[in-house]
């Protein structure tokens, strides 16, 4: 073999390897993405418990109007909410209403005890743990993409077309401060 | 060592495992083609037979197993902590949500299976699911999640398609040494002999490869699973529990025992270096000492 059909296989092998890491950053790129939509999918499942929680406590204390009209604000504005950060916020903030709601609930042995209002309060909770483990998913998907854009040789195609890092999902200050538990 | 050093260094494992596994896969058959004419042919007949036989299993191991098992569909309502566990590990993992069944039994075990994680189960005993906390429950289901997202059923079958090519081949062939058959002739007593032994000695061998694999395997799974549910220590204090419960699950066999995450069959003496050879599973206390490092 001469060295033009040498020089030949060896930029074809480039190429070839340059179509397969672009392809694979791509791959990584899109799973990010779908992590990210998995939290608001966890989200909206949380949005929509609330409206079946509420008729079921308004059912045995109607009159506690402030804290459902808390709940029901919060719900609305995390609905609203747009970037990663806000929809945390939101989240939180409709945490807290919630709080209240089932702290209220606790001088209604009726609405206690019913097995419906029961239920609703183990969903809500799961719902809590949900969007936790799909945060966690977005963020090991986030770390295998800017593992590839740092590591040789992946480092110099990445920049070659325009890769950066993708933000991870950490806590917001609110979230970091130590939890006071009041009996 | 960290989760992800141990998740590192057990995939590696598992790559020199195949690779050791091969190179007696074709040394065996290397020593065969010297002595017989017809080893090719053995290992073709041999490789069909096993595959055909395995076929089966592969696609159908999630409806074989539940029915070998008499496992019942779990509902979220009965078992929300079981339901819940295993829709928030699929979630943790990024795979579909497996089907989900359970076990009438008072052993604790639990097991998955299902050649993808679109075709896949996961069945948890009555008794584990009364014994072990959401904690302790959640790193178990972690741990079996993690054998989906891993395919090891498919690994499994893979191994055990190749040791079964080798089994038969060598089986056709001390039948053939017996009875006399197609012998190349020009070979001395050295070479009859290193295929007797080799005859013998390599099955076995192959064996022990695939029990070592599916050990691999689990320490595998169990790393995997403690970067799923980030709490190593509840899956140590859930295998702690499962250990010291010596009640056998009623409805496991040989085919089924490997799937569990602790082996089904309780023993009651200790012969422990020659049987730990033998388990499908690493011993517990290696396990725990693995996840109390993470």
């Amino acid at each position: 073999m001469n060295t033009l059909t040498i020089v030949g296989i060896i930029v074809l092998g480039i190429i070839i390897y340059l179509i397969f890491s672009y392809n694979r950053f791509q791959v990584l790129k899109a799973r990010i993405k779908e992590a990210l939509s998995g939290i608001d999918v966890q989200l909206k499942r949380r949005i929509d418990l609330i409206p079946n929680l509420v008729s079921t406590v308004k059912g045995y204390a109607k009159h506690e109007k402030s804290v459902f009209e808390n709940v029901t604000k919060a719900r609305s504005q995390l609905m609203k909410a747009g970037s990663l950060e806000g929809k945390a916020e939101a989240n939180n903030m409709l945490t807290d209403a919630l709080k209240s709601l089932f702290a209220v609930a606790e001088a209604y042995p009726d609405l206690k005890a019913s097995d419906n209002f029961k239920d609703l309060q183990r969903q809500l909770e799961d719902t809590e743990d949900k969007i936790a483990y799909s945060r966690q998913f977005y963020n090991a998907n986030v770390l295998e993409y800017n593992t590839r854009i740092k590591t040789f040789p992946n480092n110099f195609i990445g920049k070659m077309f325009g890769f950066t890092e993708e933000p991870f999902f950490t806590a917001t200050e609110e979230e970091k401060k130590s939890v006071k538990v009041e009996f | 060592m960290t989760t992800h050093s141990q998740i590192a260094g057990n995939k590696f494992r598992t790559i020199l495992l195949i690779l050791l596994f091969m190179v007696i896969f074709f040394a065996f058959f290397y020593i065969a083609g010297l002595y017989f004419q017809d080893a090719y042919s053995l290992l073709i007949f041999g490789l069909l037979f096993a595959v055909i036989s395995s076929i089966g299993s592969y696609f159908y191991s999630d409806r074989i197993v539940l029915a070998m098992s008499g496992a019942k569909s779990a509902n979220k309502s009965d078992y929300f902590d079981f339901y819940t566990s295993v829709e928030n590990m699929s979630i943790a993992a990024g795979l579909p949500i497996p089907k989900i069944y359970v076990i009438e039994d008072d052993s604790m075990n639990a097991f998955a299976t299902g050649r993808n994680p679109k075709h896949a189960v996961v069945v948890a005993t009555t008794g584990l699911l009364g014994k072990l906390d959401r904690a302790e429950t959640e790193a178990v289901i972690a741990h079996e999640i993690s054998h989906i997202k891993n395919y090891d059923v498919l690994i499994a079958t893979v191994v055990a398609v190749l040791v079964g090519t080798l089994v038969f081949a060598a089986d056709w062939m001390l039948r053939i040494r017996i009875f006399g058959g197609n012998n190349r002739e020009n070979n001395g007593p050295l070479v009859a002999i290193v295929l007797l032994v080799s005859l013998i000695l390599m099955p076995i061998l192959a064996t022990l490869m695939r029990l070592a694999i599916s050990r691999n395997r689990e320490y595998l799974a169990d790393a995997s699973g403690a970067l799923l549910n980030r709490n190593p220590d509840a899956l140590a204090n859930a295998l702690i529990k499962i250990s010291g419960d010596n009640i056998p699950l009623q409805t496991a066999s040989n085919a089924t025992a490997h799937l569990f995450i602790e082996n089904p069959f309780k023993s009651t003496s200790r012969n422990a270096k020659l049987i730990s050879l033998f388990a499908t599973h690493p011993p517990v206390e290696e396990r725990v000492k693995r996840l109390r490092e993470m």
